[in-house]
């Protein structure tokens, strides 16, 4: 269990841009997982953070970046699951090796690792910073649900992970044991994890235009306030 | 080439990102108003093709625990701070300037006279400018919308009612729908800015510049050295950055040094060369 009780953010201090870095990156890689693409970049100068923490993608031809959760960090390589819903996400996976974009990060606060007993559940294109999440963990349990065989396709960036299929739901296979929950995943998902386990690490989602407190878009209720999600989370705790 | 380069009030946050503020020449808050604000609901902006709307709704602490816990902070930063400052009658304007106004760590106020995601005062801008200019002996700029039928009639009045300084423009009003048709943010209409502002910004300080002899902070999408440049050729005594920092937080750096080699291209090394260059008046066709 967390030392940290019913803090809010998973961690005290807020994080700024703190020790991220903006950098103009190649495409290494971009490979079609299920409907998703895996989109890897080449690290430059960049530290991947720890897990739960995220970066601002250059989407070619918009505007503004969008924030990424990290998914994996090959040697010398930052990894990003990206679900082609909009034009900014359909800009990233149209990207082709060789290609350039900035990235700025790591930014936020990641999963707290102190747990004894860690299981992952992942929903959908929420699954993307579980990968790296498990190997730093030196591996871990995982439940990962998906609406479609073809999302579930994905299950296969965590080979050892249980996998379920709507109808059925990941909270289904969830044991009521004492165990540290560590989730990402749709709103009907976190929130039923948070019902039973208030302690439970959940990695939220919300539009951000900046990704380090400047634009305060990405406002969440956290303890009855709106809060930027990408200073005071992305990862929160349950008692949220 | 020396134009002073600062941050948009509403773009940064400078206790969270300090980083960022030192690369500015001078550090502009987020607009602070008398009492504690939470802002609109979210979502509070929408990308659209060639710009950015945004309906914050003014989030902030109020200026009493802004004087006692954020100022103390920002006065470590080694650029001047500004203080951004709105309110909803020439009393809150009086109010905030007042409070201010003995603060050495506030090099000067900026009154936001034009946010377009809040409700609007019911004196008119000269009026709260008259209000603050009764309260404060600090620097005052008065920040406009670009929405006025005669932007030029408004700097003279803010002007002749004691304002030091305009800063040019605002964002203007816009409206963006989903696939749906339901608004994209929250609160319906916001504030539009990005590129899609330069062209409008560019136009109001030309208008200004020619109406007022007040030194004016220029903004409106710029994103580039060059974006710079035609705002001080058109009257501008320094620079604005917005919607750029949050796809590029250290543009600051980024825009001041295209800036000069864009000037440099034009044969051009001070401000007052570039803005000769761009009053010159249009000759008249022979056709």
């Amino acid at each position: 269990m967390s030392a940290l009780g019913a803090a809010t953010p998973s961690h005290e201090s807020l994080q700024g841009i703190g020790a991220a870095r903006r950098q103009l990156l190649q495409v290494t890689g971009v490979e079609q997982v299920g409907p998703y693409t895996l989109l890897r970049v080449d690290r430059g100068g960049l530290a991947p953070g720890a897990p739960g923490q995220f970066f601002m993608l250059e989407a070619p031809g918009r505007l503004l970046p969008r924030p990424m959760s990290l998914c994996l960090a090959p040697q010398d390589e930052l990894a990003f699951l990206v679900d082609p819903i909009g034009p900014g996400t359909c800009a990233l996976c149209a990207l082709r090796s060789g290609d350039g974009i900035h990235v700025l990060g790591p930014l936020g606060n990641g999963f707290d690792l102190d747990v004894a007993r860690p299981l992952l559940v992942g929903g959908g294109i929420g699954i993307a910073p579980l990968p790296y999440l498990a190997q730093a963990l030196g591996g871990a349990p995982a439940i990962l649900g998906f609406r479609s065989e073809l999302h579930a396709e994905a299950a296969r960036l965590l080979p050892e992970a249980e996998v379920v299929v709507e109808p059925r739901l990941v909270t289904e296979l969830v044991p009521d044991e004492p165990i540290d929950v560590l989730a990402c995943g749709p709103e009907p998902m976190l929130e039923a994890i948070r019902a039973r386990f208030p302690d439970a690490q959940l990695a939220c989602e919300a539009p951000m235009a900046c990704g380090y407190g400047a634009c305060y878009g990405c406002v969440v209720e956290i303890d009855g306030t709106l809060q930027r999600l990408c200073l005071a989370g992305p990862v929160l705790r349950g008692t949220a | 080439m020396s134009v002073p380069i600062l941050n948009a009030s509403g773009c940064l946050d400078a206790i969270a990102a300090p980083e960022v503020a030192e690369t500015l020449d001078v550090f502009v808050t987020k607009t602070v108003t008398p009492l504690p604000r939470e802002g609109n609901p979210p979502p509070r902006f929408a990308e659209t093709e060639v710009g950015m709307l945004n309906s914050i709704g003014l989030q902030n602490p109020g200026i009493d625990a802004f004087v006692e816990k954020h100022l103390p902070r920002l006065a470590a930063l080694s650029a001047p701070v500004w203080v951004s400052v709105g309110g909803f009658s020439a009393d809150d304007y009086s109010l905030l300037c007042a409070r201010l106004d003995s603060r050495d760590d506030v090099a000067a106020i900026e009154l936001n006279l034009s946010c377009p995601n809040v409700e609007e005062a019911p004196e008119t801008t000269a009026e709260l400018t008259a209000a603050a200019r009764a309260a404060t002996s600090k620097t005052l700029y008065a920040k406009l919308s670009p929405a006025a039928w005669d932007v030029a009639e408004t700097a003279r009045a803010v002007a002749d009612a004691g304002a030091d300084g305009l800063t040019l423009v605002n964002t203007i009003r816009g409206l963006a729908l989903e696939r749906a048709l339901v608004p994209k943010l929250a609160r319906g209409a916001g504030g539009y800015s990005g590129p899609a502002l330069r062209p409008i910004a560019l136009a109001c300080v030309h208008a200004c510049a020619a109406a007022v002899d007040l030194p004016i902070v220029g903004m409106g999408g710029v994103s580039s050295g060059r974006d710079a440049l035609d705002l001080v050729a058109a009257g501008a005594s320094a620079i604005g950055l917005g919607t750029i920092l949050f796809s590029d937080p250290f543009a600051a750096v980024r825009v001041r040094a295209e800036l000069s080699a864009a000037a440099a291209s034009l044969g051009c090394e001070s401000p007052a060369e570039l803005r000769a260059r761009a009053l010159e008046p249009v000759t008249s066709s022979k056709a």
